[in-house]
């Protein structure tokens, strides 16, 4: 949208928009500048902003500490295994929804979303109990599943609401050629999704990196990802700021990274058909 | 793809297996991300060399590890070899038939050396359950330059009565100096076990003989109301969410000018890489109500535990073995000084000459053997434990109750309404659980 | 339009997805379902027979029961209302020509990226401890004395450590649906001289409709099962104790698997009124 302002509105717009996006991101910011502190001057009194002697050491202790590479190595593969497996289970249905519309559509998509709204907690013991019988605790792979069928409904629904918006025409004209279903997934309809499976990956690969309940009560040592490496710096004895700091940036810094570079495709994607 | 590179792909993998094979003796271990375990994880590599058993580490915030271990050893998951627990997991547990008894250690091992008060509290029917790593009991620590300043002086073994006086004394307020922290943070191993001794020492109990619970005693409500006014007169600001770690790091910021909790902490309080009061602290036996004759000592000791169906039970008990040893002692007391060495578990360190010379060494002993946990109160009781009751039920309902307390500390409850939820909380658990 | 063949093929596309998530409601389901019926205390050798509707009863009359619904419904109505009514407001604001737009809005993103655990202890610990944090030095600075967050306002607190964790959903949402705006219609609006608020009455917010239900419909899902910011910040004292925590402290800390499943057919029960009554405005808002 481009209307015309004045440059002393442009101004008062900008001003009012960095100040509060400045607010936002400032917990952020403080948790990086205090990973670069010794852990005296984390808590010094004032509070010191930049004027301090910066340090690597909080990240030398942690990396010491913990086998970091690991930790990440996991979170990657579990939160992208369960994205790509949640795809591959999801493009179907999402597109059979999508364009071969029955009377219960709407109802099976509300109701996979409902799914979503059982308590963790109160299935926690059962899910444990069947991960023994299964041998997958502490594996990537139960994970990878637990974590794709977590997120699948919100898979389903991103992807539903991006081919809906694929017109019809296209596939009559591709059905009055004689395509294959398979053909007219694979060459006319993904490509024309591919934006929307982009955003869909992003979203689901943060949510999965995030995710904090399975992933700490699954897991002991081989396949712990980095939620769990957090969980060993939260509340230690003694001043922890700098170190707690230093190891949150750690955890957080890959999908920060990740998140801004792609943010065009993840800000298109989160529209979950909200814009008609 | 050539031929050549199958082969060296093969060749691969059979030297990735072999390496798998020799490295099979792999323990993983549980353990609290307290700071002696985390000094335990720095000796790993010296453990490895000696043995060839390699270790792996999942090292968890005390409330993440109960809830981890508790899972799995009540599933029988089978993820480590080793968990940390304390004296209230491990003779539950040890009934249970969860664990592996530590019978059999080798004659170096000594046995016989641990604490008898630690042996005691980690054994069940007379078999020992978990090693102690280290074991604590609570007193007081305090500043000597405050208290000086303050023109008193303070006894071995004070009352609650000195104590608030001495509090409101050295209170100052400008300077951002509070008499006494305490912990006021919900949780039956933070909030939950200060206010238990408290009470221990002001005559009450948790329940009579016959199981009922005892929150409508007129000592509980003394306990409380006393440990609320003291706090609000001389406590720092917000002391409700204060656990430990918090009124650790007050303290090493000069911030207190009393603390009464966890022995340990006194290695922590006198070492000047972390503390800015190193050299100004003293001790003194936990206190007691003028009168009363239980004083507010609790017993705990974090131990190592294999849990029963481990495949590495050998390797496990090689690792217990040699990190609760003289040995470990030692290796610490080279590297990082006497007063950094796991203290609390072992008589022997405390006849050790370097060790006694450790300003806390001797009050730490003393407060470790004044606690009794088969005779915790004073009127009788039908359970063991200090500051805990030693049944499964304990943890969650005592959880909750300290949540009512911490609760009437912050002023969003009275003391009687915090006391009369206690009491109906318990009595409900105790009911669902069939003890009435 | 569809043919027999493609409605058929349609259906075996869909099934693996039905199915599957078909299983993992049903099996927890049904294991939770058995468990709620008997005395389950696995640290009193486990399974112990059939008890009937011992638990539920135990359950609901427990003291802890209402005020936990209560604050769970507290907890996802007032982290919507903060998160909508903000996200429109900076949506607004983004929608509005500046200078490194494309900055201003990665720094409002950034929260969505950090994991709620990270988030809890920084809040917790670098901004709210009464002592070192962050807001205390700023109290202090103005003569104030500094607010215990996690004891005297426990509950604002969680409120705005998950709203902030979420505002940048809803804004994201929101500024796409505002974009789309036509901006003639608005322009005219503002020739017109219709006053701000009539033209956001009239024009914008009936335009956000649609964006704002899915918001809502998202946001509730997650904000029911909001569970490590209570964990990590105050372990459910001070009224923070939503039904999902009383469920935890019912299975895990105090090891009644019984009493606690039961808790979780409660929460499922919750969770279905909530989803149903979110069906109805969303399948009303979603058709087009």
């Amino acid at each position: 949208m481009s209307r015309a302002v004045t440059p002393r509105r442009k101004l008062i717009n900008t001003t009012i928009a960095w100040a509060i996006g400045l607010l936002i991101f400032f917990p952020i910011l403080w948790t990086i500048l205090t990973s670069f502190k010794t852990e005296g001057q984390a808590i010094a009194s004032p509070p010191i902003f930049l004027n301090f002697d910066w340090t690597l050491e909080n990240y030398a202790v942690v990396m010491e500490r913990s086998n970091y590479m690991r930790f990440l190595w996991n979170s990657i593969i579990i939160a992208g295994g369960s994205t790509i497996l949640g795809l591959i289970i999801a493009v179907p249905a999402a597109w059979s929804m999508a364009f071969v519309p029955s009377k219960r559509t709407k109802d099976i998509l509300l109701w996979m979303l409902s799914t979503k709204m059982l308590p963790a907690v109160g299935v926690l013991y059962p899910i444990y109990l069947l991960f023994i019988e299964l041998g997958l605790l502490d594996s990537r792979t139960g994970l990878v599943i637990v974590m794709m069928l977590i997120n699948l409904p919100i898979i389903v629904w991103m992807l539903y609401t991006y081919f809906r918006e694929i017109p019809g025409e296209i596939l009559e004209a591709a059905r009055m050629d004689g395509a294959a279903l398979r053909q007219e997934v694979l060459y006319i309809l993904t490509p024309m999704a591919i934006p929307g499976i982009a955003s869909t990956m992003l979203l689901n690969f943060i949510l999965a990196w995030n995710e904090a309940f399975w992933t700490l009560n699954l897991t002991a040592a081989k396949a712990a990802p980095l939620t769990a490496f957090i969980a060993s710096y939260s509340s230690p004895e003694g001043l922890f700021y700098a170190k707690l700091s230093a190891a949150s940036t750690m955890a957080i810094a890959p999908i920060l990274i990740l998140g801004w570079f792609s943010q065009k495709q993840l800000v298109r994607g989160l529209t979950f058909g909200a814009v008609k | 793809m050539t031929k050549r590179t199958h082969a060296l792909l093969g060749a691969c993998a059979v030297a990735a297996l072999s390496t798998a094979a020799f490295a099979q003796d792999t323990i993983t271990i549980a353990t609290v991300n307290n700071g002696d375990m985390i000094r335990m994880q720095g000796y790993t590599d010296t453990f490895t060399e000696q043995t060839g058993i390699e270790v792996e580490w999942v090292t968890l915030e005390e409330n993440v590890l109960r809830q981890r271990v508790t899972t799995d050893i009540t599933t029988k998951g089978g993820q480590f070899d080793i968990m940390t627990i304390g004296m209230y997991e491990t003779p539950i547990w040890g009934a249970n038939g969860w664990l592996v008894p530590l019978d059999g250690m080798s004659a170096e091992y000594d046995v016989e050396d641990i604490l008898p008060a630690m042996r005691n509290g980690l054994s069940h029917d007379g078999t020992l359950y978990a090693a102690p790593f280290y074991g604590e009991s609570s007193m007081v620590m305090y500043r000597t330059d405050l208290m000086e300043a303050a023109g008193l002086e303070m006894p071995t073994a004070p009352t609650w009565e000195f104590i608030r006086e001495a509090a409101a004394a050295m209170t100052d307020r400008d300077n951002e100096i509070n008499g006494i922290c305490l912990r006021g943070k919900a949780g039956w191993g933070e909030g939950g076990a200060i206010i238990t001794v408290t009470a221990n020492s002001f005559g009450a109990r948790w329940f009579d003989e016959d199981w009922t619970a005892q929150f409508d005693q007129p000592e509980w409500a003394e306990a409380i109301n006393f440990y609320v006014d003291m706090m609000n007169e001389s406590g720092p600001q917000g002391f409700a969410t204060n656990g430990f770690n918090e009124n650790l790091s007050l303290f090493q910021q000069g911030k207190c000018g009393m603390w009464i909790d966890a022995t340990v902490a006194a290695s922590f309080v006198t070492n000047p890489d972390e503390s800015t009061v190193a050299d100004s602290v003293g001790f003194a036996l936990a206190p007691n109500k003028d009168g009363v004759s239980k004083k507010a000592n609790w017993l705990w000791a974090w131990a190592l535990a294999i849990p029963a169906g481990t495949q590495n039970e050998e390797a496990a008990k090689t690792f217990i073995e040699w990190a609760t040893s003289k040995e470990y002692i030692g290796l610490v007391a080279a590297n990082e000084g006497w007063a950094n060495v796991p203290p609390g578990a072992r008589a022997s360190l405390y006849a050790t000459p370097e060790y006694q010379e450790v300003p806390f060494a001797q009050m730490t002993l003393d407060s470790i053997q004044a606690a009794d946990p088969n005779n915790p109160t004073v009127e009788p009781v039908p359970y063991v434990g200090v500051q805990f009751v030693a049944i499964p039920e304990f943890a969650g309902m005592a959880t909750e109750v300290s949540q009512e307390f911490s609760a009437a500390y912050a002023g969003q409850q009275t003391v009687e309404e915090a006391l009369e939820k206690a009491q109906a909380i318990t009595n409900e658990t105790m009911e669902a659980a069939g003890y009435r | 339009m569809a043919t027999k063949a493609s409605r058929s093929a349609a259906r075996i596309m869909i099934a693996p997805a039905v199915i599957l998530l078909l299983g993992w409601m049903l099996v927890p389901l049904i294991m939770t379902l058995w468990f709620s019926f008997r005395t389950y205390l696995p640290l009193r050798g486990g399974d112990q027979g059939w008890t009937g509707f011992d638990n539920y009863v135990r359950f609901v009359s427990s003291s802890s029961f209402w005020p936990s619904i209560m604050t769970t419904l507290t907890i996802v109505v007032s982290v919507l209302v903060i998160t909508v009514v903000l996200g429109i407001l900076l949506a607004m604001l983004l929608d509005q020509p500046m200078w490194g737009q494309g900055v201003v809005r990665i720094l409002v993103i950034a929260p969505f990226f950090v994991m709620p655990t990270v988030s809890a202890l920084v809040w917790k610990n670098m901004f709210m401890d009464p002592t070192n944090g962050l807001f205390a030095h700023l109290w202090r600075f103005f003569g104030a004395d500094p607010i215990s967050w996690m004891s005297d306002a426990a509950m604002p607190s969680i409120i705005m450590i998950v709203s902030w964790q979420w505002l940048p959903f809803a804004t994201l949402i929101l500024l796409t649906a505002i974009q789309s705006l036509d901006g003639e219609q608005l322009e005219a609006s503002e020739m017109d001289g219709a006053p701000l608020l009539k033209r956001f009455y009239y024009i914008i917010l009936p335009h956000l409709g649609r964006a704002i239900t899915i918001v809502i419909l998202i946001q509730t899902i997650f904000l029911l099962a909001v569970f490590a910011e209570i964990l990590v910040t105050t372990g459910g004292a001070f009224g923070t104790r939503t039904l999902s925590y009383l469920i935890f402290q019912r299975v895990l800390e105090s090891q009644n698997i019984g009493l606690g499943s039961a808790g979780g057919v409660y929460a499922i029960i919750l969770a279905n009124i909530v989803a149903i009554f979110l069906m109805r405005i969303v399948g009303k808002n979603l058709d087009n």
